[in-house]
């Protein structure tokens, strides 16, 4: 073997060692949230309100309320990411309107989560007045999430086969007629899926939140559904502290006994959920895509 | 005739019913992309009029803001002028940024290279599905886990208190290397398979392959790859926050407790009043912020031409 395939071989070795460092990375940090942290993971963790001072506190809260913020949140971006992909797609042509429009998108994609929340927390807190809030907690999540979801859309409307478009405008119906009942519905699955990916990244989102959707989880009336009453779980102009908000919160400042076991739980409630959202993200995705085909 | 001729032309001449609705669904779906662009345009007067606020409203002069080491708004420093000097910070998100990148970046590309050249096979099933995860993972978990692991590693390894700028680029490092890493293996894997069979058919060794033509030809790809990188680790505010001490002084060395822009705004915008001094300095940090990111951006946009024009 001469000097040039011995030079091959050694760094080819040493590529391989660095992606299974890599794949160690993962593995330590998987396994610690989860062996660390589903110890401290019980029913009765999952199912009663934090306390402040004392030990034995749960998530109850926080976790309904990330859940209903990422409902929230997503009701708002959708329509608009998907008017947004829809324009994008289907009927941008290529000029410097198009570009512009590229562009800021783009620019909203990379800026820090923390100038959003700031953003939310300057318009909907402060100028708008509403507070503290779920609803100023949603309206900048909806922010933080736009950009990104309407990639996801634009790109599976552009899997769509031209052929499909044809079809629907052979057939006399006009392009918007051909987009909503016949690109939209094929491109179904994707857009599903993006949303699931989406949602797995607003669920872990803690920047924005923390001066919109506030730092205080006040005890809720889980018997009272009226929207318009404050202590409502549905009430949005309520203080939400999410999940993610919450680890942030007490290992900051937080005074509890059991600062560690709590934060250790949250944690792995936090990366379990977004596991889940990945995983089924694809599953879902599939399997709307055979039910609606008949392919399997 | 005539009558029922121009009552036709009429009818004729009206849009239908399909035209109409067709130019509201374009308009609809137009708007909420007007939408996205006023939020954008939002965004920067708004963050840009507060942040401006405390050189023009304050009187707070450029020179004092970036060359000040001294941080403590509302008080004065000891030659009196106002204590709003944010270098301590700026150098803070500068050195974990690029720290970051430095140590992030070898190990991103390889990883890449074997994903895309080396097992292609083992890439797609083991590590696609490792990167995708990693970039899952939320920024407060990797900032507790820096607190409980980090943190201690580097105060029994390094001494000091654990805290500083050392904990923060390893807590970035993990949390850049999956974007870098993605980037990268989209645009290795552009690179056009003729131009690896051209090298092996001269007789190169696969590394040569690797190291001549493949990842010369990636060039522009993996350098936006890694800005991307930077602006995340940049932009990044919890984690970082939770481990690099949040004390607003030059760092001394790579372990004393230091503070990066983010870590100084997310912990003390909500001590301070709207429209004070100590508020309006946090909001100048944000602009700082904000035009690193459009800087980031620029940069990313000025590789692509310059990559292209190469091809």
């Amino acid at each position: 073997m001469n000097r040039t395939q011995k030079q091959s071989r050694f760094a080819i070795a040493c590529l391989k060692a660095v992606a299974g460092f890599v794949v160690l990375i993962l593995a330590f940090l998987i396994g610690y949230i989860f062996i660390t942290g589903l110890p401290n993971v019980s029913w009765h963790f999952l199912t009663s309100p934090a306390k402040a001072f004392n030990a034995g506190g749960g998530i109850w809260i926080q976790l309904f309320n990330s859940f209903y913020l990422l409902v929230l949140a997503m009701i708002i971006s959708l329509p608009i990411a998907l008017g947004a992909a829809i324009y994008l797609n289907e009927y941008a042509t290529d000029n410097w309107f198009t570009a512009a429009i590229k562009t800021s998108i783009e620019i909203l994609s990379s800026l820090p989560s923390v100038v959003v929340g700031l953003f939310g927390f300057l318009l909907f807190v402060v100028q708008f007045n509403y507070g503290f809030s779920i609803l100023s907690g949603a309206l900048t999540l909806t922010i933080f999430n736009l950009p990104l979801l309407t990639r996801n859309i634009e790109d599976s409307l552009a899997n769509v086969s031209d052929d499909q478009r044809q079809g629907g405008l052979g057939l006399g119906l006009s392009k918007y007629e051909t987009i909503i009942h016949i690109v939209v519905p094929a491109s179904l699955p994707g857009i599903i899926s993006g949303i699931i990916l989406c949602s797995g990244r607003v669920f872990g989102e803690a920047a924005a939140l923390i001066y919109t959707a506030g730092q205080s989880a006040p005890a809720l009336n889980f018997m009272d559904w009226n929207p318009f009453n404050i202590d409502s779980p549905l009430s949005p102009l309520r203080p939400a502290e999410t999940l993610a908000v919450h680890i942030w919160k007490i290992n900051s400042e937080g005074i509890m006994p059991d600062l560690t076991q709590v934060s250790s739980g949250s944690a792995a409630v936090l990366v379990l959920a977004i596991l889940i959202f990945n995983l089924s993200a694809r599953f879902v995705g599939r399997k709307v895509f055979e039910r609606m085909t008949s392919v399997k | 005739m005539i009558m029922e001729n121009q009552k036709l032309a009429k009818q004729l001449m009206k849009k239908s019913k399909t035209a109409r609705y067709e130019r509201f669904g374009r308009l609809l779906s137009l708007s909420a992309l007007l939408l996205i662009m006023a939020i954008v345009l939002g965004i920067i007067v708004f963050v840009a009029s507060k942040g401006l606020g405390t050189f023009f409203k304050d009187g707070i002069s450029f020179k004092d803001f970036f060359t000040g080491t001294l941080w403590n708004p509302g008080t004065k420093t000891p030659s009196g002028q106002q204590a709003v000097g944010a270098l301590p910070m700026i150098v803070g998100s500068f050195l974990v940024t690029i720290l970051a990148a430095l140590l992030s970046t070898p190990f991103a590309i390889g990883t890449a290279v074997y994903m895309t050249e080396i097992s292609p096979k083992r890439g797609a099933k083991i590590l696609q599905p490792v990167t995708e995860l990693l970039v899952g993972i939320p920024s407060v978990v990797y900032g507790f886990i820096g607190l409980s692991v980090v943190v201690p590693f580097v105060r029994n390894t390094f001494g000091g208190s654990g805290f500083g700028i050392l904990s923060g680029t390893f807590v970035l490092f993990v949390m850049i290397l999956p974007t870098i890493v993605s980037m990268t293996v989209d645009s290795l894997k552009g690179v056009p398979k003729f131009y690896r069979q051209a090298s092996l058919a001269l007789g190169a060794t696969k590394w040569q392959t690797i190291w001549k033509v493949v990842l010369r030809a990636a060039t522009p790809g993996i350098l936006t790859a890694v800005v991307f990188g930077m602006a995340r680790a940049f932009g990044e505010a919890l984690a970082v926050q939770m481990v690099i001490g949040n004390a607003a002084l030059m760092p001394q060395n790579l372990t004393s407790p230091a503070s990066t822009l983010t870590s100084v705004l997310t912990a003390g915008m909500g001590n301070t009043v709207m429209g004070s001094l100590q508020n309006d300095a946090l909001w100048s940090l944000a602009l700082v912020l904000l035009v690193m990111s459009l800087f980031f951006n620029l940069v990313v946009h000025m590789i692509g031409r310059k990559g292209a024009f190469k091809k």
